[in-house]
C-alpha cells in the first residue's frame, strides 16, 4: 500500500522537492535575519566575522552570546513543535491538534515549575527532565482521550478535553508560582514562551531528546501513512499498529518535552506548520513530517524576529506572538473544515 | 429601554390560559433548593468562623445577629463577612451566566471560559489596571467592555453557522488563546508587584474584597439577576429552536442580544471584582440538572449551587495550604476535571 504513495506521478514529486528546496533556502535566509535583525541592527560581515572568531568589541559579543543561542534555541524549537505537530495531527487523525493545544507543553511547563518552584531546582538537566516527565504523561493521556471515541469523528471534542486539560495544569502552575515570589519571577518570562533567558546549557541538554525525537519520527513515517487509513485497514496492511503508536507517543514526548524546556510552552506552532506543509506534500506523511521540520523552524523565527521589531527596543516573547497569529488560523482552519465533520 | 423588555414579554402573555392556573413547581425542586440553601448556609457559618481567630458557629451566628463580643462582630462582620458574601453572590452570578449561555447555544460546552468571554473581560479590566490604573469601577467597565466585545466578535465569526455547533467552541477557544497571550503580554510589562497583584487577580481571587467593592457588585448581580427573571420565559422559548420561537412571535435577535448582555454583564461584574474565575459557570449549571432531574426551578437551584461551589472552593483554597491561594485556582482544578470527565463520559455514550 505505500507503494502507492511512495513515488507521486512528476508533478506531485516535483513539486514537494521543489516545496522543500525553497523552505529550506528560506530557513536559511531566516537564521541570517534572525543573527542581524534586533534591537541593535548588525551588517553581516561583523556576525561572519564572529562565527570565523576573528572579531572583537560589544557587537562580537552580542553575536556570540546572545544572537547565536537564540537562533539555535528557535531552530531546536520549531524543529520539535513543527515535527511533533505533524506527528500528533496524523496519530489522532485530528486536523486541529496541536502539542500546545492539547496541553502536552502545559504538562512539560507544569513539571518544570514544579522543579523549580517546589523543589528549588534550576539547573538544565533538571528542567529537561522534568518537562520530558510532564509531556510524557499528558500526551499518554490525550492519546487516550483521543482513541477513547469512534476514531477521529469528532476533531474538536479531542480539543476541548485538551485544553480543559491545559487550563487545570495551568492553574497548578499558577498556584506555584504564586505560592513562590522567586518562582514566579524566574518563571514568569519562561511561562509565557520565550526564546532567550537562558544560557546555552539549557539547549545542549535538550538537544539529543529533540535529535532521537525526530529520528523516531523518520522511523514511524511510513507506518503513519498506512494508519491514515485507520487502524483495522492498517494492521490488514501488515503495518505494526501499536509500535507506530508507542513509537509516535514517545517521539511526540521528546520533542514536544525538550522544546518546552528550552523555550516554555508553545501554542499553535504544531498546529499550523503542517498545515502548511499539508499543502505542497499531499496526504504522504513523510513528506509532511520533512516539511514540517523545516517550516516549524522557519515559522518560529519569524514570530521572533516580529516580536523583536514591533515595540522596539523593548520584544514581544515569542510565544505570544504564535498565540496572537495562531487564534486567527485556527479560526480560519474551523471554517474551512465546516461541512467536513461538523 | 421598558418598551423593549414588555415587547419582548408580550408572546408569554399572549401565551395566557397556560398561565391562568397557578403553577407549583414540584416537590423534588423545592426540596432540592432547600437542602441546598442549608448547605450553603452552613459552609458560609463556617467560613465566617475560621482563620486565625477561631469561632464557633454559636459566636459566629449571635455575631452575626449584632450580638457577641465586639472583637467578634469586628472579625465576622468587618473582616470575613464581605469574602463570604462575595462568593456567595458571585458564585450564583457566574452558574447563572454560565446557564443562560449554555441554553442560548444550546451547548453544554458553552461556558463564558470556553467561549472566550473570562479571557476578554480579563483583558479589559488589565488594560484599566495596568494601562490606565483605575479602580474599581473603572475595573468593572473596562470588564464589561472586554466581555461585550469578545462576544460580539464570538457572534461575528460564528455567524454563518449560527450560533450552534461545534464551530462557536472553536472560535471561542482560538479568541480565548489570542486573548490570553495578550494578557500575559500586558503581564510581562508590568512591574513585579504589579505584575504579582494583577496575576493573583487573574487567577481568581476572592482575597482582596472588601465592603466597598462587595457592595456595589452584589447590588448590580441582584439587578441583573431581577432582569434575568423577566427574560426566562424568553430563553425557555429559544431553547426550542429558532424556528419554533419566531413561529410563536418571538423578536428572536432582540431576545438573544438582551440574554446575551445580561450573561456578560453577570461574568463581568464578578471578573471585575475577583478576576477571572474559571469553570462555576460551566459545572454549576451541569450539576443542579443532575440534581433536580427536571425543568422546575432550574435558575433557582444552579444559582444555588454556584454560590455552594465557590464558597468551598474559596475556603478550601484559603485553608487547605500554609498559604492562602487563590480561589479561582481551586475551580480551575475541580471544574477543568470536571470538563475532562464529562467529554470522556460522553464520548464513551456515544460510542456504545
Amino acid at each position: 500500500m505505500v507503494a502507492a504513495l511512495d513515488d507521486g506521478d512528476g508533478p506531485v514529486r516535483l513539486r514537494r522537492g521543489a516545496a522543500l528546496v525553497l523552505s529550506s533556502l528560506a530557513l536559511c535566509l531566516l537564521v541570517v535575519l534572525s543573527v542581524c535583525v534586533g534591537a541593535r541592527g548588525i551588517a553581516p560581515g561583523v556576525v561572519w566575522d564572529a562565527l570565523r572568531g576573528v572579531g572583537s568589541g560589544e557587537e562580537y559579543g552580542m553575536v556570540r552570546d546572545l544572537r547565536i543561542p537564540r537562533t539555535v534555541a528557535g531552530v531546536l524549537v520549531g524543529v520539535g513543535l513543527g515535527v511533533a505537530g505533524a506527528l500528533i495531527q496524523s496519530l489522532t487523525r485530528n486536523p486541529l491538534a496541536d502539542p500546545g493545544l492539547l496541553g502536552v507543553n502545559a504538562g512539560a511547563a507544569l513539571a518544570v515549575t514544579i522543579a523549580v518552584g517546589a523543589f528549588g531546582l534550576t539547573g538544565p538537566d533538571a528542567y529537561v527532565w522534568f518537562a520530558l516527565a510532564g509531556a510524557g504523561l499528558v500526551a499518554t493521556a490525550v492519546y487516550l482521550i483521543g482513541s477513547a471515541g469512534r476514531s477521529g469523528t469528532d476533531p474538536v471534542r479531542l480539543v476541548l478535553a485538551g485544553v480543559a486539560l491545559a487550563a487545570v495544569l495551568g492553574g497548578a502552575v499558577s498556584a506555584i508560582t504564586l505560592l513562590n515570589p522567586d518562582a514566579f519571577d524566574q518563571m514568569r518570562a519562561w511561562n509565557a514562551g520565550t526564546l532567550t533567558g537562558h544560557d546555552g546549557a539549557v539547549l545542549v541538554a535538550a538537544a539529543p531528546f529533540l535529535v532521537v525525537g525526530g529520528v523516531i519520527a523518520v522511523l514511524v513515517g511510513p507506518s503513519l501513512n498506512a494508519l491514515a487509513l485507520g487502524a483495522d485497514t492498517a494492521s490488514g496492511l501488515g503495518a505494526p499498529v501499536k509500535v507506530t503508536r508507542t513509537l509516535s507517543v514517545t517521539a511526540i514526548t521528546l520533542l514536544a518535552g525538550a522544546a518546552t524546556a528550552i523555550a516554555g510552552p508553545i501554542v499553535f506552532v504544531g498546529l499550523m506548520v503542517p498545515h502548511l506543509a499539508r499543502r505542497p506534500a499531499g496526504g504522504d506523511q513523510r513528506w509532511v513530517l520533512a516539511l514540517s521540520g523545516v517550516l516549524g523552524p522557519s515559522l518560529l523565527l519569524v514570530a521572533d524576529i516580529v516580536g523583536r521589531l514591533l515595540m522596539r527596543p523593548a520584544e514581544i516573547p515569542v510565544g505570544i506572538v504564535t498565540a496572537v497569529i495562531g487564534g486567527p488560523m485556527l479560526m480560519m482552519l474551523a471554517r474551512r473544515r465546516r461541512t467536513a465533520a461538523w | 429601554m421598558v418598551s423593549t423588555l414588555a415587547s419582548l414579554l408580550s408572546p408569554r402573555r399572549a401565551a395566557g390560559p397556560a398561565h391562568t392556573k397557578r403553577w407549583a413547581p414540584p416537590r423534588r425542586a423545592i426540596a432540592v433548593c432547600a437542602l441546598l440553601s442549608i448547605v450553603v448556609s452552613a459552609v458560609c457559618v463556617v467560613a465566617l468562623g475560621t482563620g486565625d481567630i477561631a469561632l464557633s458557629p454559636t459566636e459566629v451566628v449571635s455575631a452575626l445577629l449584632g450580638g457577641g463580643e465586639r472583637t467578634d462582630r469586628i472579625v465576622v462582620l468587618e473582616w470575613r463577612l464581605p469574602r463570604v458574601l462575595a462568593a456567595v453572590a458571585f458564585g450564583a452570578a457566574l452558574a447563572v451566566g454560565g446557564a443562560v449561555f449554555q441554553s442560548l447555544t444550546r451547548n453544554p460546552l458553552a461556558g463564558p471560559d470556553i467561549l472566550g468571554l473570562s479571557a476578554g473581560s480579563h483583558t479589559g479590566a488589565l488594560i484599566v489596571i495596568i494601562v490606565l490604573a483605575g479602580g474599581y469601577a473603572e475595573v468593572a467597565a473596562g470588564a464589561l467592555l472586554g466581555g461585550l466585545l469578545t462576544a460580539a466578535l464570538v457572534y461575528m465569526f460564528s455567524l454563518r453557522a449560527g450560533l450552534q455547533g461545534f464551530r462557536l467552541i472553536v472560535v471561542g477557544v482560538s479568541l480565548a488563546a489570542t486573548l490570553s497571550a495578550i494578557n500575559t503580554w500586558m503581564l510581562l510589562r508590568a512591574e513585579l508587584d504589579v505584575a504579582m497583584t494583577a496575576a493573583a487577580w487573574g487567577a481568581g481571587s476572592l482575597g482582596t474584597v472588601a465592603w466597598r467593592q462587595v457592595v456595589p457588585a452584589v447590588v448590580a448581580i441582584a439587578v441583573l439577576l431581577a432582569a434575568l427573571r423577566l427574560l426566562i420565559p424568553l430563553l425557555r422559548h429559544l431553547e426550542l429552536g429558532d424556528d419554533a420561537a419566531r413561529a410563536l412571535g418571538l423578536p428572536v435577535e432582540r431576545a438573544k442580544l438582551a440574554l446575551v448582555a445580561v450573561g456578560v454583564a453577570l461574568i463581568a461584574v464578578v471578573t471585575a471584582a475577583a478576576g477571572p474565575i474559571a469553570f462555576v459557570a460551566l459545572a454549576a449549571p451541569h450539576i443542579a440538572r443532575l440534581l433536580l432531574r427536571g425543568p422546575a426551578l432550574q435558575m433557582t437551584a444552579t444559582a444555588l449551587t454556584g454560590s455552594l461551589m465557590l464558597t468551598i472552593a474559596d475556603h478550601v483554597a484559603q485553608h487547605a495550604l500554609p498559604t492562602p491561594l487563590p480561589a479561582g485556582i481551586a475551580t480551575v482544578v475541580i471544574g477543568g476535571g470536571y470538563l475532562v470527565w464529562l467529554l470522556l463520559h460522553e464520548t464513551r455514550r456515544t460510542r456504545s
